[in-house]
């Protein structure tokens, strides 16, 4: 601790390339963090998959139905416990940019197979008895301002009504999510949806399975993708969480595609504090000198030298974190409906604060490396 | 002078070779050199003559090619590097001809600096820091910065962080080589008052024969080899 007071007294030796070289580092970490919550929005449900369920859909493409004459077959499949089914409605509020998750589902399924799903008992038992009943989350409550016993109208560029209606919902509830879980969803009874719509009864999108045993999905999810082989509408059945990871990659790998680019930036980063480093060691040659020559030893002048490289990065690492998590925050409600788990998850802060340090020792070792070889005499001599 | 006999330094058949290129270069051949505690010594010598090369062996900055180098009666050649930096910490003093303060810090924190390598708390050194400006004359001016600080003052600053340990011997680089002649006697008068009054050896680089006649005893420096007058 005491020599931290010169470690910092060094930093403010030219205060405008430090802020600069602080800055440079913060604006890594800012990029760090909002990439960390794009992630998480596209491929976070994969961590937030329930390791009991399955989901079943058409082996060929998720956009093709499958019969919901299924559903009592599946039941019958050992192991599993219950299961719902979901189809994708693609409701559209207004204008066509007002799109966001829309599901025709069974409530009660629903609910059971979803607990992440937050309502209470009185909005339960509404959606049970409303035909044209639908709850939402909170972000697509929030984004549309949009209360409790409000009529919703929606249109559904895949599903029209038979009578080319508007379709309308009775909105009985609004929804909170467990950490994580989307609160962007929109949904709404099956019954009313099958009834109404102009074609496809008697279809649904894809099953959730819950099974009994969680470490028995694979030999179930082959069990059911057997039980509908060479039927007109074979499935495929797997693990929730690679269901999810398959539905993200759509776009691509994005781990790797941000991992990339948080590489070029952090390497050119690492150039530049590197850089900083060597030029601050070369400037104060004769200090470091004269600091040996006082009885510092080359393993203490090494240390001072690295402690301000990553004094440098950790305080702009820092900084740049704590804006990046302050600007997905503020970001959140606006990307709701395009990424609506857009948040910066816990761990990615540790992980970057350890980055923070890495990236300092990483640019610090080698310049503090040379200070700490240095000769004594001939860094004296620099200041003669 | 307050020597008492008691040999403090011993330089023994010390050669000191550089190379450059190709080329070796000897800057001290066969060496010998003996100081008392508590004496007051001039080294001086033309420029290139080795006087600061002497000073930094003598320092155990620098290792000597040949020969022995003992200290206090310890074997300074045969230290290892990091045991040299331990012992320079403990018993030696280092004033520089351009002060070589930090510029980043204040006068008491570089006066500070050598403490840190103790294990004094921060109260212990901070009385220690004011003991040392005190004996220079500079408690008032603790709180100031080196570019604030006259040549003289510098120095004097650069002398209080010499002393702050309480080493066993001072070593001059040409102390007065940077500053006019009135600074350069106060700091003279400073060193001697160190030997006299605190019996400090000290061991001075100077071209100056004016700074030399300060010194308890002078000994030349010419082509390597050591006069103990000048040599024509």
């Amino acid at each position: 601790m005491k020599f931290l007071s010169l470690v910092l007294s060094n930093l403010m030796r030219k205060k405008l390339r430090t802020i600069l070289t602080m800055l440079s580092i913060g604006i890594a970490f800012v990029l760090y963090s909002f990439l960390g919550a794009v992630k998480q929005a596209l491929v976070g449900g994969v961590a937030l998959a329930g390791k009991d369920r399955i989901v079943v859909r058409h082996k060929v493409s998720i956009i093709q139905n499958i019969p919901i004459a299924y559903e009592e077959r599946i039941r019958r499949i050992s192991g599993v416990a219950e299961l719902v089914h979901f189809s994708w409605f693609n409701g559209i509020y207004q204008d066509p940019k007002n799109f966001f998750p829309s599901y025709p589902t069974d409530p009660e399924a629903c609910l059971s197979i979803y607990p992440e799903i937050l309502i209470s008992p009185e909005v339960r038992q509404a959606w049970l008895s409303t035909r044209t009943g639908a709850i939402v989350g909170r972000a697509t409550a929030d984004r549309f301002g949009w209360k409790v016993g409000q009529r919703i109208p929606l249109n559904s560029p895949i599903w029209p009504r038979a009578d080319n209606a508007v379709w309308e919902f009775d909105l009985v509830g609004i929804y909170d999510g467990k950490k994580g879980f989307d609160t962007s969803g929109f949904y709404f009874r099956y019954d009313y949806f099958d009834e109404a719509r102009r074609w496809g009864q008697g279809s649904i999108g894809w099953y959730v399975v819950r099974v009994s045993d969680a470490t028995k999905t694979a030999g179930i999810a082959k069990a059911i993708d057997e039980e509908f082989a060479n039927s007109a509408a074979e499935t495929k059945a797997e693990p929730e969480g690679v269901f999810m990871q398959s539905f993200a990659q759509q776009v691509g790998d994005i781990g790797t595609i941000l991992l990339g680019i948080l590489s070029a930036v952090f390497f050119t980063i690492l150039l530049v504090a590197g850089n900083t480093m060597a030029q601050g060691v070369r400037e104060r040659t004769a200090e470091l000198g004269v600091l040996k020559a006082l009885g510092f030893g080359d393993g203490l002048v090494l240390g001072v030298v690295l402690a301000e490289s990553m004094s440098i990065a950790l305080i702009g690492g820092l900084l740049g974190l704590l804006l990046g998590a302050g600007l997905v925050t503020g970001m959140a409600p606006a990307m709701a409906a395009m990424l609506p788990n857009f948040y910066l998850p816990t761990g990615n802060l540790v992980v970057g604060a350890v980055l923070t340090l890495l990236l300092g020792f990483v640019a610090g070792i080698l310049p503090a490396m040379q200070a700490g070889r240095l000769r004594i005499a001939e860094a004296l001599r620099r200041s003669a | 002078m307050s020597s008492n006999g008691e040999v403090l330094v011993r330089i023994k058949e010390v050669d000191k070779v550089f190379r450059r290129g190709s080329e070796d270069i000897n800057v001290l051949t066969g060496l010998n050199l003996e100081v008392a505690k508590g004496e007051f010594l001039a080294l001086m010598g033309p420029s290139g003559s080795g006087k600061s090369t002497l000073l930094n062996l003598i320092g155990g900055l620098d290792r000597a090619s040949r020969g022995v180098v003992e200290i206090g009666g310890e074997r300074v050649d045969q230290m290892s590097d990091r045991d040299l930096a331990g012992w320079r910490a403990r018993h030696i003093g280092f004033v520089f001809q351009f002060y070589n303060l930090l510029p980043v810090l204040n006068a008491e924190r570089n006066v500070e600096l050598p403490l840190l390598l103790t294990h004094l708390a921060k109260a212990e050194r901070h009385k220690h820091v004011d003991t040392a400006l005190n004996v220079v004359g500079l408690a008032h001016r603790t709180k100031a910065y080196p570019r604030t600080l006259s040549g003289g003052e510098q120095q004097r600053v650069g002398i209080a962080r010499a002393i702050v340990t309480d080493p066993t011997i001072l070593l001059c680089d040409e102390p007065t080589g940077d500053l006019d002649r009135k600074s350069g006697d106060e700091i003279l008068s400073l060193l001697q008052a160190l030997n006299r009054d605190q019996g400090k050896t000290i061991i001075m680089v100077t071209h100056d024969p004016h700074a030399s006649h300060r010194a308890s005893r002078t000994v030349y420096l010419n082509k390597g080899q050591l006069f103990a007058e000048a040599p024509e």
